[in-house]
């Protein structure tokens, strides 16, 4: 793949000119910021299949296209139907929406009562009206240099989330972020911060939806820092749609005695690549990662995920499960480091994926890298196909060939999706996993 | 053969062991019974050198040396066994290679001459006859896959080959069957001979059923609080461990 | 348990004992590369004109390409200039027989446990004994020839058996593989060969010492393995080299081909001089090797024992090209010191019904650092295709890393490729149970070892394994106590 020459890229003629304008109000310590990203940006550019980070995951669709930041004073509004079916069936939800990466005011909701102090609004907010409480937060845990797509989202920061727990607090329910977007050749660059103070506790709900088919590309960063004693549960819902390109980081930062769980499923996007990197930071810390890819058409979906034992006596579990069918193509690329000193670390990891068409492809990477003695890690991964004997088992208690197949695959998907505790959010990711496989023409009528 | 005076020993800062006094004379079996967490295995463990107790105070004598001041593995060749409670796996390294070559290292601390494979063999096919071992274990790696009576067996197995001057068996019939059980005690009792001795670290009473002690010594607390006859032994299968800690805490009450 | 780096260190030291200089006059060519000094290696070879176009060809291709960096692997670089790409003990004349073999190479041999003197051999191995660039001695030549076995130094294949030569170098690797494969096809100077016709059972174990012993010099050597129809042979190499501060380059390339019903078996124990304690000196060893399963029902292993070099870089690999061919690949990798090994393998599944195996076990020590690497890679027409991986890491001592980077690329749903992988360390709970019936802290660690290992070595032949499993206890000296 060829680099993009640099005076030619659209995305930095759209900062120079945003830089004068929509950005010309930020306090100096972020435009600073903002400068310092877009020039690692202008300097490494998009990455390429030749780096080792990116070697089955081709960007150049997404480098060669001009997709746009919708400009802030249009706001894409619409009917508060349209988005009814991706809200859990609850209306009681802490909820915040963003159209395009934009904050949408009319279709976000908030509980009669929040626990004081508590924060979840929209970051654009804060940045204007109480900067310093992010300052010491935003690209703290989410450094720039990673990759060209952070680097890009954290020059172009305009929106998104802003989740604060202050100590000993807790969000009933969870907080939904839902991210829709709506417009060809939009660009949402979506920021979401979350911070939870020592003994909080919150479950997120990071949802990304298409309306209609647009092509539109989300890129879109999180960071995450679970402070000793809390708990944050995190769920990413990625369901866009089938022309649409998706690049999400999650950085997360887990303190002592902390811990952090994932749940992601990836189902949409004609390119999405996932990236999740977890620090345990402090003795003790934990972090489970799940993660669930249902890949069809000509879809390409990328999930990197990076578990850094940085301290002794943490634990992580990870459990990823893919079901790859028609010309699609999966990646997993599992990393578990677990550094000097970082002793009596135990981390286990499994990934599992089930190639169910010859034109399918997948690409499993799971690494480790230990350079602590006393340490407990295993990982394990397999490729395969549905399984003969149980097929077989199916047919002879009479079930056809379609539905046998249907409900094999859909027990493989269930046995990730079984270990989401809250139910309405479970319930959701059941159904979506149901008119996947459907899509897919393997479904049944009852599973 | 062995005195112990006022061992006391920690592990990971906690005193366990808080003064124990034992003598243990030529050809005796002597059983440790007590209660969970009383100090039983931490004796058993400290007498053949594991590195994550510390003594702190006290001394033991062996066959008139110092026995604290020796390595394990000097232990070992010394003549002291330890028949562990949960024995260790080694995972590619066969049973029968492993045991020759530690009887070998034994022998060559004796000055006698090592085995060679065919020799060991004849011994190793007896013991485990007596034993009623399956001849596949000894080609097995080192207690992988054994089931708990298994790993218990081959203990005693190993006890048999090496003919130790004192075997300790630290809770040996735990996750024994009674079937099991009486092949353990038979090859125990083969083993008793005027020129050894045993020390058996025990929960329960229904081993001494088996394998006779001539004085039993109950642990509590990191102190032997009394000792007796084999019937010390029926009398706390009879009354379990209660009166004895209640006992021991008026005892406490008492020097406070 | 405190592990008592006293003991680790007494073992460490123990001396490489095959890092002795030959006092031998050598035939050397001026440092550095150009075409001129492959024309020259030609020349002095007296190569047909296929064999220099074709090394021309690779070494410009070389000119084009990089040095790969993406191993897990850290050392200054190399000054290909300052090589000396051919260096040859000089002989009286043209080896007709070994009686012409001069007297200090044969005791050079003799003193690594090689005795090239037939009658001093085992009776069942063959041995080619490659030191520097050229190949000295070849035993039971004649032997293996009334069965039809050619087995000979490369060069001598070239003169004696161009067509065959011809016919099947580069075809497993070719020279625009990778970097030093490209190096090396165009500089080697020797090598073994070895041709079994069809239906033959090779009797004896066919093998080839590589012994480095001028300063300053490149190993540059290439085997070519051709196994026709319902044959068998079983390889051994083995290497070493003399001790220096100066780290020397060796970069073979070795390719094997198995037609139908053919079984190569490849043994490697491989013990160039790994470096001193601070990491001082040692061969970079970067090798390529690669067999092909051409036919169906074909087989090939790789078996590795790895202990010795300051870097290595190898990933012998299986092309299972023939329908129900078999790729194994059975490694032990050692660390320890200041070394590095960035090992694994390749298994390319293309054939329907294929099946490879793969059981690597890394040791690292010291400030060892053991990376597995492996590609299994299931392509669309690979029918029910099979893979196994199993990755053990054992670490001794906490100054060493172990990093298991398995790649798996499956473009077929019948197929089906499973990785498992676990890093431990000695627990020292095992090693007070072996110190309580008798066993020393070494001794118990040398056990524990050898039974982590046991999977590969039962894959060695018999006089292998011996000397596989003493020299593992060796590499390890000094890393537990």
């Amino acid at each position: 793949m060829t680099r993009i020459p640099i005076e030619a890229n659209p995305y930095i003629e759209n900062f120079d000119i945003l830089e004068k304008t929509e950005f010309a109000k930020d306090p100096p310590w972020f435009r600073s910021l903002r400068k310092a990203a877009i020039s690692h940006f202008a300097e490494k550019g998009f990455p390429t299949t030749r780096e080792e980070e990116w070697r089955f995951t081709s960007v150049s669709s997404i480098a060669t296209a001009s997709f746009k930041p919708v400009p802030a004073n249009r706001k894409d509004l619409f009917a508060s139907g349209k988005i009814e079916p991706f809200l859990f069936g609850l209306k009681e939800c802490a909820r915040l929406v963003f159209v395009n990466g934009l904050y949408c005011e009319m279709l976000s909701q908030m509980p009669p009562r929040l626990p004081s102090r508590v924060r979840v609004e929209n970051l654009a907010r804060v940045l204007e009206e109480s900067p310093d409480l992010v300052e010491g937060h935003l690209a703290r845990y989410a450094p720039y240099g990673n990759n060209g797509f952070s680097a890009l989202n954290t020059a172009f920061i305009r929106d998104g989330a802003y989740v604060f727990l202050p100590r000993g607090a807790e969000i009933e329910g969870f907080v939904h972020l839902l991210f829709v977007g709506d417009r060809n050749e939009a660009l949402a660059n979506v920021r979401n911060l979350i911070v939870a103070e020592r003994g909080s506790r919150v479950a997120i709900v990071e949802s990304f939806v298409s309306l209609e088919d647009s092509a539109h590309f989300t890129n879109t960063v999180t960071e995450i820092q679970v402070a000793g004693d809390a708990s944050v549960d995190h769920y990413k819902i990625q369901n866009e749609s089938s022309r649409a390109f998706h690049i999400g980081t999650t950085e997360v930062n887990v303190g002592k005695d902390s811990r952090f769980s994932s749940f992601s499923l990836s189902a949409g996007s004609r390119l999405a690549r996932n990236n999740l990197n977890v620090c345990l930071d402090a003795p003790g810390g934990e972090c489970a990662l799940y993660g669930l890819y249902l890949l069809s058409g000509s879809q390409h979906i990328d999930n990197h995920t990076m578990i850094t034992h940085a301290k002794p006596y943490c634990n992580s579990r990870e459990f990823y499960k893919g079901i790859v069918d028609e010309k699609s193509r999966a990646v997993f690329n599992g990393r578990v480091v677990v550094v000097k000193d970082a002793q009596k670390t135990d981390a286990r990891q499994t990934n599992k994926n089930l190639l169910l068409s010859d034109a399918a492809h997948v690409n499993a990477k799971p690494q480790l890298e230990i350079f602590a003695d006393d340490v407990k890690c295993t990982h394990g991964a397999t490729v395969g196909q549905l399984d003969e004997e149980a097929l077989f088992y199916f047919k002879s208690r009479g079930i056809g060939e379609g539905a046998a197949r249907a409900l094999i695959t859909y027990g493989f998907a269930k046995e990730v999706v079984a270990r989401v505790p809250v139910e309405p959010i479970r319930l959701h990711l059941d159904r979506l996993v149901l008119r996947k496989l459907k899509q897919e023409g393997k479904g049944g009528e009852e599973m | 053969m062995l005195e112990i005076r006022n061992l006391c020993a920690t592990a990971d800062h906690k005193t366990i062991l808080k003064g124990i006094n034992l003598k243990v004379g030529i050809g005796e079996v002597h059983a440790i019974m007590g209660p969970n967490g009383s100090g039983k295995s931490t004796l058993a463990q400290v007498l053949a050198g594991h590195p994550s107790y510390a003594v702190t105070d006290g001394e033991v004598r062996y066959e008139g040396q110092d026995l604290l001041a020796l390595a394990p593995e000097e232990r070992a060749r010394e003549g002291v066994f330890l028949a562990f409670q949960y024995p260790l796996e080694i995972a590619g390294v066969s049973n029968a290679y492993f045991l020759r070559t530690g009887l070998n290292e034994i022998r060559k601390h004796k000055g006698l001459e090592e085995l060679d494979a065919m020799e060991f063999l004849g011994l190793l096919k007896e013991k485990m006859k007596l034993l009623e071992m399956e001849p596949s274990m000894k080609s097995r790696s080192v207690n992988e896959g054994f089931s708990g009576g298994e790993k218990k067996r081959n203990e005693i197995l190993q006890m048999a080959i090496m003919d130790p001057k004192l075997a300790i068996m630290d809770e040996t019939d735990s996750g024994l069957d009674i079937d099991a059980m009486k092949i353990v005690a038979k090859a125990v009792n083969k083993f008793r001979s005027p020129d050894n001795a045993v020390i058996v670290v025990t929960h329960y009473q229904r081993l001494l059923n088996y394998i006779t002690p001539d004085f039993v010594h109950v642990l509590f607390d990191g102190r032997i609080v009394r000792s007796g006859g084999k019937e010390l032994a029926l009398e706390l299968e009879e009354k379990g461990y209660d009166w004895i800690k209640e006992e021991a805490g008026t005892l406490r009450e008492a020097r406070v | 348990m405190n592990t008592a780096p006293d003991t680790i260190e007494a073992l460490a030291n123990r001396e490489y004992k095959y890092g002795f200089v030959t006092p031998i006059e050598s035939d050397v060519i001026p440092r550095g590369l150009n075409e001129d000094i492959i024309r020259m290696i030609s020349a002095k070879k007296n190569e047909p004109e296929f064999m220099l176009e074709w090394r021309l060809r690779a070494y410009r291709r070389w000119l084009t390409m990089e040095e790969p960096k993406w191993a897990n692997l850290h050392y200054s670089p190399i000054n290909y200039q300052d090589i000396i790409y051919y260096s040859a003990p000089k002989q009286k004349k043209p080896l007709g027989s070994l009686d012409e073999v001069d007297e200090e190479l044969l005791r050079t041999f003799e003193k690594l446990g090689i005795p090239l003197e037939e009658q001093k051999r085992l009776a069942g191995v063959a041995v080619d004994a490659v030191f520097d660039s050229v190949s000295v001695a070849t035993t039971f030549k004649e032997k293996l020839l009334e069965l039809g076995i050619i087995f000979c130094s490369f060069s001598e294949a070239v003169q004696n058996h161009p067509d065959l030569v011809r016919k099947y170098l580069g075809t497993v690797v070719p020279y625009s593989d990778n970097y030093f494969a490209a190096l090396n096809s165009a500089v080697f100077s020797d090598g073994s060969f070895c041709y079994v016709p069809k239906g033959v059972r090779c009797p004896m174990e066919l093998s080839t010492y590589f012994r480095i012993n001028a300063m300053d010099t490149g190993q540059f050597e290439r085997t070519l393995i051709v196994a026709e129809e319902g044959s068998y042979v079983s390889y051994m190499e083995g290497c070493t080299a003399p001790i220096r501060d100066t780290n020397q380059l060796h970069a073979a390339v070795v390719e094997l081909v198995a037609l139908e019903r053919a079984q190569i078996k490849y043994s490697t124990v491989q013990n160039w001089y790994a470096g001193d304690r601070e990491g001082r000196g040692g061969i970079y060893n970067f090798v390529t090797k690669r067999g092909k399963c051409a036919g169906d029902n074909s087989r090939i292993s790789w078996t590795q024992v790895e202990t010795g070099s300051a870097i290595t870089w190898k990933y012998p690999g299986v092309i299972l090209q023939g329908n129900n061919s078999i790729g194994e690949f059975y490694s032990v990798a050692v660390t320890n010191n200041y070394q590095q090994a960035d090992t694994g393998t390749k298994m390319i599944h293309i054939g329907k019904n294929t099946r490879s195996t793969i059981v690597s076990k890394g040791i690292s020590a010291g400030h060892g650092n053991n990376t597995y690497r492996g590609l299994v890679k299931v392509l669309p027409k690979a029918m029910g295709a099979r893979n196994y991986t199993q990755c053990d890491s054992l670490l001794l001592g906490d100054q060493c890393g172990a990093h298991t980077f398995p790649y798996m690329e499956v473009q077929n749903s019948s197929s089906s490729v499973e990785h498992e992988a676990c890093t431990s360390k000695i627990s020292d709970d095992q090693i007070f149970y072996c110190k309580q019936r008798g066993l020393s802290a070494e001794n118990a660690v040398s056990m524990i070892v050898n039974g982590f290992c046991k999977e590969v070595f039962k894959n060695l032949p018999m006089e292998f394994a011996v000397e596989a499993s003493k020299l593992l206890g060796i590499s390890l000296e000094g890393s537990v106590g």
